[in-house]
């Protein structure tokens, strides 16, 4: 009964014009306008979800996939992965450092990333602050969209649950990296000539074969992310880059500039919500 | 000069004639084959993959975010006008999440022609 209700509140809105973000260019609104323009329109779009529910991605949106998932989540798969990134957090470096050194000796660092830095002069995100804590101690880096990576991040994102979602735009060399984030996000790009909106604005919530698209917003919210399709915890950026391939276009690297600019527009949309990871996903 | 230009009028009005008349009989019966390989084409998730958006009758697990594709043939009696929306969506709608299949190169204009051919029989 509840899913019909939602099918229909979808279906009624497939036909809602996003030219409100779409048409526009990325200067052309400011991040506050659109922080209320995405957030209200997908409380329109999905009556009867609290905003802090969006943070649970398409299950939110569609109560048989949510069933299911809530079953899956009563013995979550990636517990064993977050005891696993405790004992990377408490082992030593080759120098006798720790992670903590570089992180207040707190792992609940979630809520201060992604963030400008103003003195390089670009947003740094967490894996790669987890990197450079690593190289400064004289360690390799790790490989950013899977493996021992997502250990350390699911630790991390563990104990940060709860925190809510802040991102902010300090000043106009920030804003500069959240205006190409948001003209990534709706460039029309690969053979399929789709944008992130065509699927995640224009079409949340609807079907596209088996698969239900989740919303925009809320997205930031959980990772690490557990994919019974990949069998193992990935990153952000590696859903990023398998959304990319369906659109038939090139993906760019994780942590490349492109990544962390869409990084810093897609969680700034979700100010509000509060971090949840490490999830699990279809 | 007005020799060449009404020259070449003749000439567009004849090619007219002669695209016009290989397709008339095309649109009155479309052969079984072509019917079949336009539904191939259709339901392939490498090719068309219509369905991933469109309900389309006998399709499985159709996506939702087209408009079914029913009574084809009374709802698009101009065939150009059907060619048009499947070679490029956003000419008539540039906002539309329907990938460009001619423009992108995604299908050749006879695989086009093919799925009309099917899309007919719906
Ligand atoms: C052709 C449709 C399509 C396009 C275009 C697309 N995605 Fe996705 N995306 C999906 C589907 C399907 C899923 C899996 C179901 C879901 O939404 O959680 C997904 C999942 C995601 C997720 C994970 C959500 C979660 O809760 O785990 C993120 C993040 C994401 N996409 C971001 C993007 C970004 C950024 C772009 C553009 C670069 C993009 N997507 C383009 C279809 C698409
Ligand atoms: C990713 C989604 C998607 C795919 C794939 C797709 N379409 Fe569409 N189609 C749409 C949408 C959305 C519309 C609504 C009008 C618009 O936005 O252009 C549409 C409209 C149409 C229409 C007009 C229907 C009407 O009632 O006005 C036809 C005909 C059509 N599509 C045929 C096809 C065919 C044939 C294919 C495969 C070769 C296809 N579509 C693949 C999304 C899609």
């Amino acid at each position: 009964m509840k899913m019909t209700k939602l099918a229909i509140a979808a279906m009624c809105c497939a036909l809602v014009s996003t030219g409100a973000f779409a048409g526009k260019k990325a200067t052309d609104t400011t991040p506050e306008q659109d922080l209320k323009t995405y957030q209200s329109f997908f409380l329109k779009r999905f009556p009867g979800v609290p905003l802090n529910e969006f943070g649970n991605g398409v299950y939110a949106v569609n109560s048989i996939w949510r069933d299911n998932w809530k079953a899956i989540e009563e013995f979550p798969p990636y517990d064993p992965m977050i005891d696993e990134g405790e004992t990377m957090w408490n082992t030593p470096f080759a120098n006798g450092k720790t992670y903590g050194s570089c992180f207040n000796n707190d792992p609940a660092q979630r809520k201060n990333y992604p963030y400008w830095d103003d003195a390089r002069k670009m947003v740094v995100t967490l894996p790669m602050a987890i990197n450079e804590c690593r190289t400064k101690n004289g360690e390799k880096p790790l490989k950013y969209a899977k493996g021992p990576i997502t250990r350390i991040l699911a630790y991390m994102a563990y104990k940060s649950r709860g925190q809510k979602i802040n991102v902010v735009i300090p000043n106009k060399d920030a804003l500069a990296a959240y205006n190409k984030g948001k003209s990534i996000y709706w460039a029309r790009r690969g053979q399929l000539n789709f944008n992130c909106g065509s699927c995640h604005v224009q079409s949340s919530g609807q079907h596209i074969r088996t698969n239900v698209i989740s919303p925009a917003l809320g997205q930031a919210t959980g990772w690490p992310t557990y994919r019974s399709k990949w069998g193992d915890l990935g990153t952000l950026h590696r859903r990023f880059m398998g959304c990319m391939k369906q659109m038939r276009a090139k993906p760019f690297k994780p942590q490349s500039e492109e990544f962390r600019d869409l990084e810093y527009f897609l969680t700034h949309m979700s100010n509000g919500i509060a971090f949840n990871g490490p999830s699990a996903r279809e | 000069m007005r020799n060449t230009a009404r020259h070449a009028t003749i000439a567009l009005s004849l090619a007219a004639l002669f695209t016009g008349a290989s397709l008339m009989p095309q649109v009155a019966s479309a052969s079984a084959e072509s019917v079949a390989k336009g539904k191939a084409i259709a339901w392939n998730r490498k090719q068309g993959n219509c369905l991933a958006c469109h309900v389309m009758a006998g399709g499985e697990s159709p996506g939702t975010i087209g408009p079914p594709l029913v009574a084809m043939k009374s709802r698009f009696p101009d065939r150009k006008k059907l060619f048009n929306q499947i070679y490029d969506a956003t000419k008539s709608n540039p906002e539309t999440r329907m990938p460009p299949f001619g423009t992108h190169k995604i299908l050749s204009n006879a695989q086009i022609e093919a799925v009309i051919d099917y899309l007919y029989t719906l």
